[in-house]
């Protein structure tokens, strides 16, 4: 049972990055517009995350020197591509390779520094409860509040006027723009999650995963969340299934092959992306009740005034 | 949608820097780094070296280094753009490289090649690597020893023969403290992914391993171990930062010399195709201190590291016994041959798992 509960923790911990990034990449597909530059934003918010850590020993302050970091990336990504109309692909690919060579050279003065990891929760009785104590109340904050920010995500797409307004963005700019909507506002605003998004969940690396920063240590991370949105076909609640599903087949192979079963461990290990590409056939089979993808994604929009 | 896929494979392999200094007639030395230079391990190593090699002979050549540059097409690109950048000695520092480096060797007669950890080489092209086997067995005799659950964690790259040797090595040695040790061995599938190697050591961890070793880069699994107040060994540097109270030792791997002698050998006008595979003896390697272990047992390390420098002590004295219990033929007289353990794709008796792909 210990060693169940030991799993279910570690799934949590190896999703949440993944979770928080892909979160703020679905509301900027939400809003029309392509950002491939996650990878690039979570490595700057691991990067910078960490030096706040380091230099004012304070978690929170990290977690918002990530979140600031990544925000700031994607002011970049939203000058270029929403402002001045250039290919939204060729942005981002652009700003992922800035975000990697930027952030080896801010977090070159910090390679090899250690801080104490975010702690995790401990609230007397509830923690100690068998099995879901640790699960439900022992995690790090950070666990928790990827969840509290899809559901929020879920709310606002969903549930709210401006919500709605976002995802026709989305769907048609040239009608949103007709009704008076500010496009271009709104998926700057989009993008800023998107990347303040990417900046917490790279910075959730070196806070709580791994106490140290190294470059390049997201390691392909963002490349996955972007796959993820995907997989869930621009839903929130699917991005969730989708989230823990990828966690959970990346540290089950590891558990598989130190019992031995006898699967070749490359083959697991290309499992989830196996997943992905079988998720992705059938999306494209079963194309019923409309596109899942919004229409107008990565497409520039310059409005004429 | 094709669009967003197609941008997504040309991202991942994009994601490469340059760095340079500059002068006129000096001798260019180039190096293909496989991860960034902080990467604290592999690549750090390398770089330490050529730091070295600018500090002893920095008035004579210039160095640059390409870092991140992925194993496959894209490293011939490199190590081509280096050769018309005017280098006339290149290192390429990692396994993957091999058939990159041949080919490019083949197509610029002139060039100096050094590939790492290889074993195909030109009338330009040299190979150099290090008997970390030799490390990896001192490793088994302290784990081993400090092994309370007898069950050792072992954290694999990919099974290539070098890191396969070092499991063997490590088992051999652990078996002859306690022939009833175990071994679980989880592949990354990765060179350098911290997050990844922090959830294999916690897997493991989770499993009853209670010390953890590691044939990858980063020092998650240190810092791992330490966490969970387990013991663990470094790898390729330094790791004691992310363990003070968990690092038994690690493997040092020191460059600096080797690629001083080549350059020097260069400029001298004598450099030819080498084999060089460094041991404990030529100081390819060293071990960090043996700390956090009793006096006993740091003596037992010493003496074994002792008796390997001097010749005396050969992890893979005959006979080996592979895993069906056959004893592997010995070509080196009274313990295998370098061949045999270049090329090393079995697991010895005593390890209850399968190799992949086998």
């Amino acid at each position: 049972m210990e060693l169940v509960e030991a799993i279910i923790l570690s799934v949590l911990a190896a999703s949440t990055p993944l979770l928080i990034a892909a979160t703020g990449e679905l509301v900027t597909e939400r809003s029309g517009v392509l950002n491939l530059g996650v990878e690039g934003m979570m490595i700057m918010g691991a990067a910078c995350g960490f030096a706040g850590a380091w230099l004012t020993g304070s978690i929170v302050v990290g977690a918002i020197c990530g979140i600031v970091a990544g925000t700031l990336m994607s002011l970049v990504f939203a000058l270029m591509a929403l402002g001045l109309a250039v290919n939204q692909v060729a942005t981002g690919l652009a700003l992922t390779i800035l975000g990697i060579g930027l952030s080896g050279l801010i977090g070159a003065g910090f390679v090899g520094e250690r801080i104490t990891p975010a702690p995790h929760l401990y609230i007397p009785v509830l923690t100690d409860i068998p099995l879901v104590g640790r699960v439900l109340f022992g995690e790090d904050a950070f666990v928790y509040l990827s969840i509290a920010l899809i559901v929020g995500v879920w709310w606002f797409l969903y549930q709210t006027r401006p919500g709605l307004i976002l995802r026709a963005c989305g769907d048609n700019h040239v009608s949103a723009h007709a009704l008076g909507y500010p496009v271009l506002r709104i998926r700057t605003l989009a993008v800023m999650f998107g990347g303040a998004c990417a900046g917490l969940a790279g910075a959730y690396l070196p806070l709580a995963y791994t106490p140290f920063f190294i470059p390049g240590m997201t390691a392909g991370r963002g490349w996955i969340a972007l796959a993820l949105v995907v997989f869930a076909s621009w839903r929130p609640g699917r991005l969730v299934v989708g989230a823990y599903l990828f966690g959970a087949v990346t540290i089950l192979q590891l558990h598989a092959q130190g019992w031995g079963v006898g699967i070749p461990s490359q083959f697991m290990s290309a499992l989830p992306y196996l997943a992905t590409v079988i998720v992705l056939v059938l999306l494209s089979r079963a194309r019923t009740g409309g596109s899942t993808a919004p229409a107008a994604l990565g497409t520039v929009f310059v409005p004429d005034r | 949608m094709r669009k967003t896929l197609l941008a997504l494979a040309t991202g991942l392999l994009l994601a490469g820097s340059v760095s340079a200094a500059s002068a006129a007639d000096k001798l260019k030395v180039g190096f293909i780094y496989l991860g960034p230079i902080g990467d604290l391990g592999w690549t750090y190593q390398h770089d330490q070296g050529r730091l070295a090699l600018e500090k002893e002979l920095g008035d004579k050549i210039e160095t640059t280094y390409l870092e991140n540059v992925p194993e496959g097409p894209d490293a011939e690109r490199a190590i081509e753009q280096l050769v018309r950048a005017g280098n006339k000695l290149i290192f390429t520092t990692s396994f993957g490289y091999m058939d990159p480096t041949l080919k490019v060797a083949k197509k610029y007669p002139n060039v100096h090649f050094e590939h790492a950890t290889g074993y195909k080489r030109d009338k330009n092209m040299s190979t150099y690597s290090s008997k970390w086997y030799q490390g990896r067995y001192i490793q088994g005799l302290i784990a081993a020893k400090m092994s309370k659950t007898g069950v050792l964690g072992y954290i694999g790259s990919f099974p290539i023969p070098e890191v396969v040797s070092g499991i063997n090595a490590t088992i051999l040695a652990a078996q002859t403290i306690n022939p009833n040790i175990k071994v679980k061995i989880i592949w990354a599938n990765t060179w350098f992914d911290p997050g990844k190697e922090a959830d294999a050591a916690k897997a493991l961890v989770d499993q009853g391993a209670d010390v953890i070793m590691q044939h990858t880069d980063s020092p998650a699994a240190m810092q791992i171990a330490a966490e969970r107040g387990k013991l663990a060994f470094g790898q390729d540097s330094e790791m004691i930062k992310f363990g003070p109270k968990a690092q038994l030792t690690s493997i040092l791997d020191t460059w600096g010399p080797y690629y001083i002698a080549r350059v020097k050998a260069e400029l001298d006008g004598t450099w030819k195709s080498e084999d060089t595979w460094g041991g404990l003896d030529s100081h390819m390697f060293a071990m960090a201190p043996y700390t956090n272990m009793p006096d006993d047992v740091k003596k037992m390390a010493e003496d074994a590291q002792a008796a390997i420098t001097a010749g005396k002590l050969h992890p893979f004295k005959c006979p080996v016994v592979g895993q069906d219990g056959k004893e592997v033929e010995c070509k080196g007289g009274d313990h295998l041959d370098d061949g045999q353990i270049l090329g090393m794709n079995f697991y010895v008796k005593g390890i209850d798992d399968k190799i992949p792909g086998k």
